[in-house]
């Protein structure tokens, strides 16, 4: 594998990452299934191309996208905290009416990006010196690590402190005279932003928005969420949590990767794509058990040699 | 006092229900006189719409007016198969007098559903694979209209006269798409004909599409890219690749020859919508569906020989002058020029 192709994976994890720090807000903070993500990562997207396709500024259209999720996550909060639906039903239906939502607000089914001012182009503006391939992975890297420093802050809060008790207790925080609702309303708005935010930046990247592009995005996001947590396991604190979030999405994206340019010498056909990043994802999950054999066999070896000092 | 407001609402009520009744009449009568066609496809996409265009600008061409003539009730499946019958179950409680079916779920859903209502199709490749009539020449029932079988071996027979050094051509399509996997089937064995190696690499939704490009880097010399709903979809994931990498792309379907395509020789979705319209003409002049055969865009004449110059350019290619005299249309100087004007 070259290291071009090993920098487009490593890319891709960044910007798919604050869609799985999004993932990772409600499903293990607030333990709330929000579905709603498979909507909102094309809503960024969408309201994104809208805007720059209009010739609109690349950073305000950013700042909508968010916007845009936020609300969505709110309205999925609202199903859930005022309507009484169920948490799944809830992000359902969010996630279906966005559907027709992001086609009203593109006006079409594809609005094409190439040749546009995106956020790319500005900042290669700035530091002329450096190519796109150099800056793209620099610039991911400082808006994921932005995101996560500001999300450990934020959950270190005394709101963030009560979102996290909701998801592990609420009965408990409940009882201490915190509003479940409010934190949960809270959570979902944070995540739906974080996912849009993540759209709105693929969608500057790859160069399009596409209605169809959403699907699929809360799979993605869980096993990066899953495969970060078992391979940094319980380190501790909420820092080594997110960044194992983000390490588990880039692992994703190079699976996907691997599975792209390596499946086919293997004797496996191109439908076989999913199984072969299924396989890879296996391998990368039950990898620290191995680990952990393997230091069981290699301190077992070596206890004779411990007893006798 | 109150006798009389009773009486007043009972007159007001009768006067409220003749208004609505006779308001009711007058649409009914309007619409007698005018045609009602559904317009039903799968997904919103950029060659789906150009049919369902093509088709209202085919039908107005010949004098059938929208609004005036004939009204149109448009349907979007969104992507869901359940809905394409929901939707032909409409148009039938509907009575519209024809239903044009753009794609293959489409057409089987409305075949499904009605045996009376002409049915138009636009947008499906094999017809007679899909069960939906007996032959290319009748259906032998309420179908006819237009296939998009695309002419790969025509469009891959491009590359060697475009890149005389080209070895190997790298694909990009979504494996659930029946009609792409049909495509790349046959490209691979028009691609051994050719002596060219065809390299697959498939993508379930249109965000994967990059990395999929992505991965083909090092590995091919040209793109090849069928009529798959997903690839073209993030066409500029694609193109992007190409620019970057100097990989050129040669693409079936010519709308994505201005987006940065190298070249194209294939169906232009407009045009086929067009002549979905001429079928239904024919349909309305009082024939029947089974009379009409389902058409092809196979003759030359047909089909739309497109090459993009600005792209050769970006590229570092040279196009011999010979295709260029045989283009239809030319993109140059981001503004497309076609050979009749």
């Amino acid at each position: 594998m070259t290291w071009s192709l090993l920098f487009h994976a490593l890319e891709q994890g960044l910007v798919f990452g604050i869609m799985a720090l999004g993932v990772y807000i409600t499903f293990q903070v607030l333990n709330f299934p929000d579905l709603s993500v498979d909507g909102t990562f094309p809503l960024g997207a969408a309201i994104t191309a809208k805007i720059i396709f209009a010739g609109g500024d690349p950073f305000i259209a950013i700042l909508w996208a968010v916007v845009g999720g936020i609300l969505a996550g709110g309205l999925t909060a609202f199903f859930h905290t005022r309507l009484k639906f169920t948490n799944l039903l809830s992000g359902i239906l969010t996630m279906t009416l966005l559907y027709s939502i992001n086609l009203r607000i593109m006006g079409k089914s594809n609005i094409p990006l190439l040749g546009k001012i995106t956020i790319l182009n500005v900042i290669k503006g700035w530091f002329p010196q450096l190519s796109l391939d150099q800056l793209t992975p620099i610039l991911f890297l400082v808006v994921v690590l932005l995101v996560k420093l500001l999300l450990d802050y934020f959950l270190c809060t005394e709101i963030g402190m009560a979102i996290r008790a909701t998801g592990d207790n609420e009965q408990m925080i409940r009882s201490l005279g915190v509003d479940t609702g409010v934190t949960k309303i809270i959570g979902l708005c944070l995540s739906n932003g974080l996912v849009a935010l993540s759209g709105s930046l693929f969608a500057q990247y790859s160069g399009f928005a596409d209605v169809g592009m959403g699907i699929g995005t809360i799979v993605a996001g869980l096993a990066s969420v899953i495969i970060g947590r078992s391979i940094v396991r319980n380190r501790g604190g909420i820092g080594w949590m997110t960044v194992s979030v983000i390490i588990g999405s880039i692992i994703y994206r190079t699976t996907v990767m691997i599975a792209l340019r390596y499946g086919y010498r293997l004797g496996f056909q191109p439908g076989d794509l999913k199984l072969i990043s299924v396989l890879l994802v296996i391998i990368a999950l039950t990898f620290p058990l191995f680990r952990g054999r393997i230091k069981a066999i290699v301190t077992t070896n070596g206890s004779n040699g411990v007893e006798n000092k | 006092m109150r006798k009389n407001n009773h009486s007043m609402l009972v007159k007001a009520f009768f006067g409220i229900t003749f208004v609505v009744l006779s308001l009711l009449l007058m649409s009914i009568s309007i619409s007698a006189q005018q045609l009602k066609i559904g317009v039903s496809q799968i997904v919103a996409h950029p060659a789906l719409d150009a049919c369902r265009d093509g088709f209202v600008f085919g039908m107005e061409q010949a004098g059938y007016i929208p609004g005036v003539d004939v009204s149109y009730d448009f349907q979007d499946a969104q992507g869901e198969f359940s809905n394409a019958i929901s939707i032909a179950q409409k148009f039938k409680d509907d009575q519209v007098d024809m239903i044009v079916a753009i794609s293959t779920p489409i057409a089987q859903a409305a075949a499904q559903v009605t045996s009376e209502i002409p049915i138009i199709i636009g947008a499906i490749t094999d017809p007679v694979a899909a069960n939906i009539a007996e032959s290319w020449e009748s259906s032998g029932n309420n179908i006819t209209g237009m296939s998009d079988a695309a002419p790969n071996k025509t469009q891959l027979e491009l590359i060697p006269s475009f890149l005389p050094k080209a070895t190997r051509v790298g694909t990009i399509y979504n494996a659930a798409e029946a009609n792409s996997v049909v495509q790349v089937e046959l490209s691979r064995e028009v691609c051994q004909e050719l002596g060219l190696e065809l390299v697959e690499v498939t993508a379930s939704n249109s965000a994967e599409v990059l990395m999929a490009a992505q991965s083909l880097v090092g590995r091919i010399d040209a793109f090849y890219i069928v009529t798959d709903n997903v690839a073209v979809s993030a066409f500029s994931s694609i193109v992007k690749v190409s620019l970057d990498e100097k990989i050129p792309i040669i693409v079936a379907d010519p709308t994505f020859v201005p987006e940065g395509a190298l070249t194209s020789f294939g169906i232009d979705y407009f045009t086929l919508g067009q002549k979905s319209a001429e079928k239904a003409v024919q349909i309305l002049q009082g024939k029947l569906p089974s009379e009409i055969p389902i058409g092809k865009l196979e003759q030359p004449e047909d089909l739309t020989f497109m090459i993009n110059v600005d792209v050769a350019n970006r590229l570092n290619l040279h196009i011999l002058n010979e295709l260029l005299d045989e283009a239809d249309s030319i993109v140059f100087a981001g503004t497309i020029w076609n050979r009749s004007e």
